[in-house]
């Protein structure tokens, strides 16, 4: 059986300033839908009953890749992952990454807008109506308590999306629209770690694009899931790193995804490689250093101890990717 | 004896199958019928409570709405075994699982009918759950059957054969071991579905996407008090069925209701998340096995323990609890044996069958020992397995009948296709082979419910023009029953199995069979087509003979003609053979059937496990194991299947391979898992199928050790190739990295557990130790069968 979709009205401007327009309307509870991939399954469990779907989909101006005179790579919010894991243009860790989400089927109708935007998971919450009836309504729910961590006034949702870690890692940014006008802000600062609010920008403001900055060192992704397809991420780890012709590392970003609520960098992990070549030993301490922060859940699949052991295998495999032979 | 065959033997492709490609096919939910209502179930949000009171009279009142029932309107229970009647197709006074269905309306749309639900206002009153073994067995819970509070333990057996403490006392090496088997589910494509339609006249008609047109026709006629000949049931196309079709489901008696209270057709197609509600899936089963060996590997004695969680109601769960200990001598000569297994009900999704009915968790637990043992002893695995395997044509200690029986080539096929020896404790760590083995039945040797009527029934009618028209109840739930009974019929008469005229599963048309359950359809739908196909074509060959004035002896039926043999200008053509039987004797039609040889012994539980043949396959799986992460990559599956006769290669590869796949994900992915009595995520995102991604090459192996009773020789291939693969990945995974996981699945985080204990000097093995103490009384010691032969 098909599960029915709750009644909405579904809207498609075709320029920004209507869409920006339409998204502020107080009367109506609104939301923006790129692809549909993650707003529609979470209509159909009733986690959200919008009145009106704004679509981007007809915005002309928010389809397409492009590379600038400094080589920084703009891609339109509405650009499908699998144009994006095909492109030859976008940095290849972010393509690479585009395909491994989900599926091929969820990937061509997928966008990266939708992606980046991509509410946080638990398997609390991403469940039937009914299921969660019977369970109790969470937090994130309308309820009062969250299930995962129930002496704990902070939902543990968790951020599952591959491109958003990805794009941390790289020092994107990202271009915000909404009837206040226009900013461009680090892709970091998109990012709050609360499963509630996960998102630093008003409901009312578009993604429109996101910009990759030319990149000038080495980068990687590895994602922990069961499946060779399909699956949200256990664990990714996302790294950046550039290395002086001695083979010492000059610069790192380590960003952990679905384990907090939002892309977590490993601070005290990059701090301690920058000024060293990446010996094992290096490798080894770094990633021990980049689980401290992590404090993973029982909230997907796998549990959370593993997920908390597999930080340091993935990071310490992730930092060997970047380091290749210049350690 | 070497027979030759025209077509089979012959990689044909399905009958149906160019429908199913082009997306012709018409499945339940495909069907529509003027002024069709939609039905959908109201489910319980508590795993136990009293239900105080149900309100519908909002629900009534909304526009658009038809019909609204509850338990009151179906008092009558039922349940697939006889002795199992415990359920109601709407709870009443009571619900046992988050998701039973308490109430169901019918409206004019979908969303009519889930408005509607919101609308029936139930109040419950939540009673203590009972959710694990523990709690079943203590005795200050509710009884989930019954009033007051006490044990749930829905049934328990113990039967001794032979004399185990005799064989232990010969033993030179005893070992138990405790194992555990997680739940796990169907999962197939199709979800279930009924559409019902209720005439004026006052007959029934029921599509429904069932393995069991049969019992759900009895299971109306109960429930509905409607006479057995007002009921039609079809099966039209299935989806998919794996055992999870093989009840009779709440959707399929409220549809009719539903359709005999509005007077309009009513369909219910069930969600993903109500058919893992709806469930009947495999039972998870904690296990102790003891078993004592001499030597040389030889098994002296064993005793094997089951405890089955059966969830909320009976289902199959008496066979299911009987089958977790009939199949393990099958396969090795046991020569003295107790088994004592016990199911209890809890507040979960009732369990059932699932492919390989209740023995791939006692497989997995005694494959396991044994390499354990070959371990111990500095046996190899192979020759474990070979020095205590059944003979060809022998009885088991606990009175099954072998007859054809290729486990030794199978095994020698499947080492030495793989490299089995030279891989073994050989390959770098982190890679690893391992062996298994299986047998199952080729149908069950009793029907469900006591009669002496034969368990399966085919008719042929040919028409004046030579068209063949095959009536059966048999139900191709995709393991191609349809394509089968073509062949044997086609192959019969000198036909093509593309030429017959196929009508199946509809209780109006065809004569019984009864069901697609326990591998029985290609073994007893097969022998019934056998008899009814010699019958049409002797009257033919009379025919001809007498035409051409010649001993029937000497006439063929071959390649569409009839006449005889390498005489091409003394023989007619089919149609006109078949012309020329009509004229000499009447009306071309013949029916044939099947009734399995009286094979039950005479203690109680000897019902459970008898067939008329045992298929057998052994399996070696090789894997690459990532330490670090703990995930496994099974690079390739060897498996070898004694067939008996492989009516149809293509299909019967078929099935191997999904066997296989089916295997790998209980092995490693799939888990029925609950967090209390919720399931944890009852999805196709959450429950985690294998992906093709996922998938290894396989290569398969037929061996036909040509059944003596087998139609053409054939025995079952449907569940048999599954059992083997589950141990054989646990195995592997031992030989690739030195650590035990006695529990499937086996997931990334219980080997990296196994491997972290090892790293600080204690034992690789993740697992359960201990099993419940629970007093299983009334033994029956069983003497062993005259002819038993111990080695
Ligand atoms: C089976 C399955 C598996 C999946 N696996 C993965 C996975 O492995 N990794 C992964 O990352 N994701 C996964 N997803 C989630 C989802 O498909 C992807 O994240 C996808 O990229 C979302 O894009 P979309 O365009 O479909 O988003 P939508 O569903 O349209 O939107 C998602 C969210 O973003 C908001 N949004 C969309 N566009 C904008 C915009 N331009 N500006 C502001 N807000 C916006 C929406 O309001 C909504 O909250 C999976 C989904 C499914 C169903």
């Amino acid at each position: 059986m098909t599960i029915r979709l709750p009644a909405f009205d579904y809207l498609t401007p075709e320029t920004l300033e209507d869409a920006a327009q339409l998204l502020a309307d107080p009367e109506r509870s609104v939301v923006v839908v790129g692809g549909g991939t993650d707003v529609v399954p979470k209509m159909k469990r009733r986690q959200i009953t919008p009145e009106v779907l704004v679509s981007l989909s007809r915005i002309e101006s928010l389809h397409g890749i492009r590379i600038d005179e400094s080589g920084a790579c703009t891609i339109g919010a509405s650009t499908t992952l699998a144009e994006i894991h095909d492109s030859t243009v976008v940095p290849e860790v972010f393509a690479a990454a585009a395909g491994d989400v989900a599926s091929p089927q969820i990937r061509n109708s997928a966008t990266v807008g939708g992606n980046l935007c991509l509410d946080t998971r638990c398997n609390y919450i991403d469940m039937s109506d009914s299921w969660r009836q019977a369970s109790g309504y969470c937090l994130k729910d309308g309820g009062d308590t969250c299930w995962v961590a129930p002496r704990s006034n902070k939902c543990w949702a968790i951020s599952s999306s591959d491109l958003a870690t990805v794009a941390v890692a790289l020092g994107g940014s990202v271009r915000l629209t909404s009837v206040r006008g226009e900013r461009l802000i680090p892709i970091e600062a998109l990012y709050n770690n609360d499963g509630m609010s996960y998102l630093t920008c008003a409901a009312d403001e578009i993604l429109v694009e996101l910009v990759l900055p030319r990149g000038n060192g080495r980068a990687t992704y590895r994602k922990l899931r069961r499946r060779g397809s399909i699956d949200f991420p256990l664990l990714g780890v996302a790294i950046s790193a550039r290395f002086d012709d001695a083979g010492m590392c000059v610069f790192a970003r380590i960003v952990l995804g679905g384990i907090a609520s939002a892309p977590l960098r490993a601070i005290e992990a990059e701090e301690f490689i920058v000024g060293r070549q990446l010996t094992d030993e290096v490798l080894e301490e770094a990633a021990r250093l980049a689980t401290q922060p992590a404090r993973p859940q029982d909230n997907t699949d796998t549990g959370s101890r593993y997920r908390k052991w597999m930080v340091s295998v993935f990071v310490e495999r992730a930092l060997g990717d970047v380091a290749g032979d210049r350690a | 004896m070497t027979q030759s065959f025209s077509v089979v033997g012959k990689p044909l492709p399905r009958v149906d199958s160019m429908d199913q490609t082009m997306g012709k096919t018409q499945y339940v939910d495909d069907m529509t019928l003027p002024d069709m209502l939609v039905g959908r179930h109201l489910l319980s949000i508590h795993a136990h409570a009293r239900i105080l009171r149900i309100d519908t009279s909002r629900a009534e009142s909304l526009p658009g709405v038809r019909g609204v029932i509850t338990g009151s309107d179906l008092p009558i229970t039922y349940g697939i075994l006889p002795i199992s009647q415990d359920e109601h197709a709407l709870a009443v006074d009571r619900v046992r699982y988050v998701g039973e269905p308490v109430a169901a309306v019918a409206a004019v749309d979908a969303a009519t009918a889930e408005e509607a639900l919101g609308l029936i206002d139930v109040e419950y009153e939540p009673l203590d759950e009972v959710v694990t073994l523990e709690q079943a067995f203590a005795d200050d819970r509710p009884i989930l059957h019954g009033d007051g509070l006490g044990q749930n333990v829905h049934r328990s057996a113990a039967l001794e054969f032979g004399d185990v403490e005799e064989g232990f006392a010969r033993a030179d090496y005893i070992r138990e071991d405790v194992f555990f088997f997680g739940g796990n589910t169907h999962a197939a494509l199709e979800t279930h579905a009924a559409l019902a339609s209720y005439s004026q006249t006052g007959k029934l008609t029921l599509w429904s996407s069932t393995q069991v047109p049969h019992y759900v026709h009895r299971t109306l006629e109960k429930v509905l008090e409607l006479p057995a000949g007002r009921i039609r049931v079809v099966a039209p196309a299935i989806g998919g069925g794996f055992g999870g079709k093989t009840d009779p489901f709440s959707h399929e008696l409220t549809a009719a209701k539903l359709s005999m209270v509005t007077g309009k057709p009513v369909k219910i197609n069930l969600s993903r998340e109500e058919v893992f509600y709806a469930h009947r899936g495999r039972h998870p089963v904690l296990m102790w096995i003891k078993t004592g060996f001499e030597n040389d590997g030889t098994i002296t004695s064993m005793r094997f323990k089951t405890f089955l969680d059966g969830g909320a109601y009976g289902s199959y769960g008496v066979a299911s609890l009987y089958y977790t200990g009939a199949l393990q001598p099958t396969t090795y000569r046991i020569p003295n044996y107790r088994f004592e297994g016990v199911r209890v009900f809890t507040n979960k999704p009732p369990c059932g069958p699932k492919r390989g009915h209740g023995t791939p968790q006692p497989r997995f637990g005694l494959e396991c020992q044994l390499d354990k043992a070959a371990d111990h002893l500095g046996i190899d695995p192979a020759t474990i397995r070979r020095r205590n395997a059944v003979e060809p044509f022998s009885t088991t200690v606990n009175h099954l009948r072998i007859t054809s029986c290729a486990l030794v080539e199978c095994i020698d096929k499947v080492v030495e296709e793989s490299g089995f020896a030279g891989k073994h404790r050989q390959l770098p760590s982190g890679r690893g082979v391992g062996l298994a083995v299986g047998a199952y039945m080729s149908g069950a040797g009793l029907p469900i419910y006591f009669n002496d009527m034969p368990q399966s029934e085919v008719q042929v009618k040919v028409d004046r023009g030579g068209g063949v028209t095959v009536f059966s109840m048999a139900t191709d739930i995709g393991q191609g029953s349809t394509t089968m009974l073509a062949t044997v019929i086609a192959e019969s008469l000198g036909l093509e199995p593309a030429d017959m005229i196929m009508v199946t599963a509809d209780t109006d048309l065809t004569p019984v069979d009864l069901g697609s359950y326990s591998s029985r359809v290609t073994f007893m739908a097969g022998n019934a087509a056998v008899v009814a196909g010699r019958k049409i074509r002797s009257r033919v060959v009379q025919a001809v003979a007498d035409e051409l004035e010649t001993e029937p002896g000497s006439i063929v039926a071959e390649h569409g003609r009839v006449g005889v043999a390498g005489d091409p200008d003394r023989s007619v053509s089919w149609a006109d053979g078949v012309r020329l039987a009509i004229a000499a004797t009447g009306p071309l039609v013949e029916s044939g059937g099947y009734t399995a040889p009286k094979l039950a012994g005479s203690f109680r539980g000897a019902g459970v496990g008898i067939s008329p043949a045992y298929s057998y396959s052994a399996c070696v799986v090789e894997v690459d194991c990532d330490a670090a992460t703990g995930i496994v990559k099974v690079e390739r599956v060897w498996l070898a299947h004694d067939i008996g006769r492989a009516l149809n290669p293509l299909l019967t590869e078929g099935q191997v391979e999904g066997g296989v796949y089916m295997g790998l994900g209980e092995a490693l992915y799939e888990e029925h898992a609950f967090r209390g009595s919720l399931h944890r995520g009852p999805s196709l995102l959450d429950y985690k199928i294998p992906t093709a991604l996922d998938m290894p090459p396989v290569e398969t192996f037929l061996i036909e050790s040509d059944d003596p009773e087998g139609p053409f020789g054939a025995k079952e291939v449907g569940q048999g190739p599954l059992l083997p693969v589950i141990p054989a990945v646990a195995n592997a995974i031992h030989d690739a990295l030195g650590v035990r996981i006695d529990e499937v699945p086996i997931t990334p985080p219980k080997i990296v557990a196994a491997l972290r204990e090892v790293s600080r000097g204690r034992p690789g093995r993740v697992g359960p130790v201990t099993i419940p103490d629970y007093e299983f009384t009334r033994l029956t010691r069983v003497e062993v069968p005259e002819g038993f032969v111990t080695p």
